[in-house]
């Protein structure tokens, strides 16, 4: 802890923290709590999005201001985790799909679980 | 001033271990090999974000360096998952 940081930097770094923490929580919640699997598929990006956003806004601020330059190099994270988790979530639904549609047309029954 | 950064990084550690032990639940207990895949998806996610946060306590870039290499990991196993579920072999 540096103690020339100014005080309302680290009320920004905690309310961030504490806010990208408990969206990602809400977010494992939903995984765990809902039904299909179609309504689990949904929970998990609230906290690919809104808490990782919120938790590298925080890193980027806490470290700009105890270091002695602007540091923005937790911008990638952000970046890749957007680009990559609507990809592999889709490819995922379409494997879903063809599995539950494979097994509809064997079984002959609906099965969303 | 600290000492509230202190607690909350405290608090958003916790939160972020319940939320790491629903994805490792739905890992284990998934009813199907897809909801092992997101779970596994969310767990991986939730450990980035642990480092993230213990980066931040320890005041060390090291911990950042650890967490993008998980994305980049993250990201490349469950697409070969997925695409193992999608089609029965990952590369074709």
């Amino acid at each position: 802890m540096n103690a020339d940081s100014p005080g309302w930097t680290l009320m920004v770094v905690a309310v961030l923290l504490m806010i990208g923490a408990a969206v990602s929580l809400i977010g494992s919640l939903g995984l765990l709590r809902f039904q299909t699997f179609y309504e689990r598929v949904h929970a998990p990006t609230l906290g690919t999005t809104v808490g990782i956003g919120c938790i590298v806004t925080a890193s980027m601020i806490y470290f700009s201001a105890t270091g002695t330059r602007l540091v923005l190099h937790e911008l990638l994270i952000l970046v890749f985790m957007a680009v990559t988790t609507p990809v592999t979530l889709m490819i995922l639904v379409r494997a879903a799909l063809l599995r539950d549609r494979s097994e509809n047309a064997a079984s002959g029954q609906e099965s969303g679980r | 001033m600290t000492m509230v950064l202190d607690w909350s990084i405290t608090a958003a550690q916790i939160c972020l271990g319940l939320a790491m032990g629903c994805a490792a639940f739905r890992l284990l207990r998934g009813p199907r090999a897809q909801d092992r895949v997101v779970g596994f998806d969310s767990l991986y996610v939730n450990a980035m974000m642990l480092l993230l946060t213990f980066g931040i306590l320890t005041g060390s870039t090291v911990y950042f360096e650890a967490a993008l290499i998980i994305a980049l990991l993250g990201f490349v196993s469950t697409t070969a998952l997925a695409k193992f579920l999608l089609r029965g072999e990952v590369i074709e």
